[in-house]
């Protein structure tokens, strides 16, 4: 889904740069008037779409972490019959009927919601699906009969459906920036109290925080911040300016401070880049771009934040995988040398892969691996440059100590499992296959200690001691 | 004589849940400077008593008072510790800042927080050995780590009067035993505590008074008094069915008096 919404971004600027190929200037001739700001129509749009960015961003802090986020859905759609409302009773789109008309209706989704929660049985989820099916389709209808009616053709209320960021006046905007300010100062002046009662709510009524009068200011605050953003992005993706920021903020930080900081930042962002988005691509809808913008923030910040994001991990395991690889190689080599009791320096390839079991690719792959980190050299038996797969392989000093190493923490693991855990020795092989590579050297140190610095393992083999490893090779005896 | 003046007095107190009676007719005073612990098994109304308690629920009959007062002016001398399960862990606050909400009952509006709170707070996760994690995110702690985080925030808010839902459930041993030192040092320091247990096996080690419930006060006292094998068993047998079913069905007759239908 994603996929082809990207696409449909891509397509109109192939189209452009089909039909304006010689003006590779275009760009930044368009850049630099967005930014600059040097249309009226364009200051509007941008101005509007930030300061939405920035107060739903704030509100929806507060809707995600009270886990309101389909409620925030709810009332967007809950408003459009109000909308209706209020232009039929004002007779034309007058901003102050339609704000009056929308808050009305928003109040009696919201309060359709309390009854059908505390009278009845329908569960939760249930009835925000049946509030907001029904109030929107509703809305609909009354719309629909107004688009029929002789002043309803220019009524331009069907911009509420699926926003239309280019209809808005400056009276919207004073709007805009009303709500936006009464948000900041609700937040400054409640925002410990808003913190208790969201964490913890029947301890907050035990100290004698109004919780319930909060709740209420918060759903009316999120009402006008909902019917603002109408304009511009519609009934339909109102909720996802709420939710998306809030969201990715709380994949970053992990306090409410923060929190809405980050979240407002992440809204007016969207809201930039939403609106640069569509004045590049004529015709493109400035609403849908904000919300694009926002989800496509959202799935950067999942895949690429610090430590726990999707590919950060998966990098940190693809490199944990191939050292662990290396370590398995390095291993194989030191007992195919080990088996002709270290009598050759060198190793044929083909002796490395039926011990590791391997095809010649991953074999050749694995070798490069060790010959890239400095820890083996490849050569060839003869005089004559070598065929593949019979090539010979050294161990570099370096690679010898760490094979030895890796040998070592092996069989060490093996002999503290039979001599302290009191493991069979037949059961402490695949144990240890998976410990040699995490055991650090202060473990090392505290199992000689423990197992009085031992020389064979369970199985007779001899553990590679220091003086083996100090050697830098394979001692010539 | 003046009679005493009690940190909370329960009398007659009903009250259920949409018509399905929970508690019935309880009385009880506690006095100043006890440690009690309210026993009963799933479904008595521990957890009731102590909303009830705290003006969390409203009462069908009776009336509680928080020092000879009235609950709603009386619950500022109560610092109250929720079941953990009432809260949600993954909020964005840090061991820090829930341990300050305990000094939010102290602050007006536009209130700020004073270096004296912070300090305070301070001592408090000192108290239950979680200083080291006060950066953390709630979210990340254990259960036992969580439950010393609601002790702290408890002890910063300076109460009188302690009510604690089930403060040993999901907390392993080392902790329990932690909690319990620190309950008995509040209780040297003068406050009356009532905590909701259901262990009655550690039950009479733990506490002073025992509260033994089951829909009705079966018995309250020094838990030498209280603790024997007579009320444990009035406790937790099964000998209030008739009692419960028909306080149900008395509970469906809107018009009944209930506490006079139902001789007891």
């Amino acid at each position: 889904m994603l996929l082809l919404a990207l696409l449909c971004l891509w397509l109109p600027s192939l189209d452009a740069r089909q039909v304006e190929m010689p003006e590779e200037q275009n760009f930044w001739d368009q850049a630099a008037r967005f930014f600059l700001l040097q249309d009226i129509s364009v200051q509007i749009v941008v101005l509007g779409s930030t300061l939405i960015g920035i107060s739903c961003g704030l509100i929806g802090s507060y809707v995600v972490t009270r886990k309101l986020s389909l409620f925030g859905d709810t009332l967007s759609h809950a408003v459009l019959p109000g909308i209706a409302v209020g232009f039929l009773w004002a007779g034309s789109k007058d901003n102050l009927a339609l704000l009056i008309g929308a808050t009305g209706a928003g109040f009696l989704g919201v309060s359709s919601l309390t009854f059908l929660q505390k009278y009845t049985r329908v569960r939760q989820d249930s009835a925000l699906g049946i509030v907001l099916s029904g109030f929107y389709a509703v809305g609909i209808c009354l719309l629909t009969r107004i688009q029929k009616m002789e002043l309803g053709n220019q009524s331009g209320l069907d911009s509420f459906l699926f926003g239309q960021a280019s209809a808005l006046s400056v009276e919207d905007l004073w709007g805009i920036g009303g709500t936006l300010l009464v948000i900041s100062l609700f937040i400054l002046v409640a925002y410990k109290k808003l913190l208790v009662t969201g964490f913890d709510l029947s301890f907050s009524r035990s100290i004698g925080i109004p919780a319930d009068g909060l709740q209420y200011v918060l759903w009316l605050l999120l009402a006008f911040c909902v019917i603002t953003s109408l304009q511009i992005v519609g009934v339909i993706l109102a909720s996802a300016l709420l939710i998306i920021p809030a969201v990715t903020a709380s994949l970053l930080v992990k306090r409410m401070n923060t929190y809405l900081l980050v979240s407002a930042i992440l809204g007016a962002g969207a809201g930039l880049g939403g609106s640069f988005l569509s004045f590049l691509g004529k015709g493109l809808p400035t609403g849908p771009l904000i919300v694009l913008v926002s989800a496509g923030i959202f799935l950067s910040v999942l895949c690429f934040r610090p430590r726990k994001g999707i590919a950060t991990q998966w990098f940190f395991s693809r490199k944990n995988s191939l050292r662990i690889q290396r370590e398995n190689t390095l291993k194989a080599i030191y007992q195919v040398l080990e088996k002709n009791n270290f009598k050759n320096q060198t190793i044929p390839t083909q002796a490395l892969r039926s011990k590791r079991g391997i095809n010649m690719v991953e074999c050749e792959f694995e070798i490069q691996q060790l010959v890239q980190a400095e820890l083996a050299t490849k050569g060839s038996p003869g005089p004559s440059p070598a065929l593949p797969g019979q090539s010979i392989l050294s161990l570099t000093p370096r690679g010898w100590e760490y094979a030895c190493k890796i040998v070592r923490n092996h069989r060490l693991w093996e002999l503290y499992l039979t001599n302290e855990a009191k493991y069979a020795p037949d059961h402490v092989h695949e144990d240890a296959e998976k410990i040699e590579h995490v055991l650090g050297e202060d473990t090392i140190r505290q199992l000689e200690r423990i197992l009085s610095n031992p020389k064979k393992d369970p199985h007779g083999k001899l553990i590679p001691s220091l003086t083996d490893m100090e050697l830098g090779g394979i001692p010539k005896t | 004589m003046k009679p005493p003046l009690y940190p909370i007095e329960v009398h007659d107190l009903t009250v259920s849940y949409q018509r399905k009676p929970v508690l019935y007719g309880v009385d009880v005073e506690i006095e100043e400077g006890s440690l009690v612990g309210v026993i009963g098994p799933n479904g008595a109304g521990k957890s009731t008593l102590i909303k009830a308690i705290m003006n969390m629920v409203r009462p069908n009959g009776g009336f509680v008072k928080i020092f000879g007062k009235s609950p709603k002016a009386g619950t500022k001398h109560i610092g109250y510790v929720p079941q953990r399960e009432s809260v949600d862990w993954d909020f964005p606050v840090t061991v820090m800042d829930v341990v300050l909400m305990g000094r939010y009952g102290h602050l007006g509006w536009l209130g700020r927080l004073s270096k004296a709170d912070r300090k305070m707070a301070h001592e408090c996760l000192e108290k239950v050995d979680m200083l080291p994690y006060s950066n953390r995110q709630i979210g990340n702690l254990s259960g036992g780590q969580q439950q010393r985080v609601f002790l702290a925030r408890a002890l910063a808010q300076e109460s009188s009067i302690y009510l604690m839902d089930e403060p040993f459930a999901g907390v392993d041993a080392v902790t329990e035993k932690a909690i319990v030192s620190i309950l008995k040092s509040m209780q040297q320091d003068g406050k009356t505590l009532v905590i909701v247990h259901h262990d009655l096996a550690t039950a009479k080690e733990y506490f002073g008074h025992l509260l033994l419930l089951n829909m009705r006060k079966i018995a309250y006292g020094p838990i030498q008094q209280v603790f024997t094998e007579e009320l444990l068993q009035t406790t937790y047998g099964g000998r209030l069915t008739v009692f419960s079913e028909m306080a149900s069905q008395a509970a469906k007759q809107p018009e009944i008096e209930k506490e006079k239908s139902l001789p007891v």
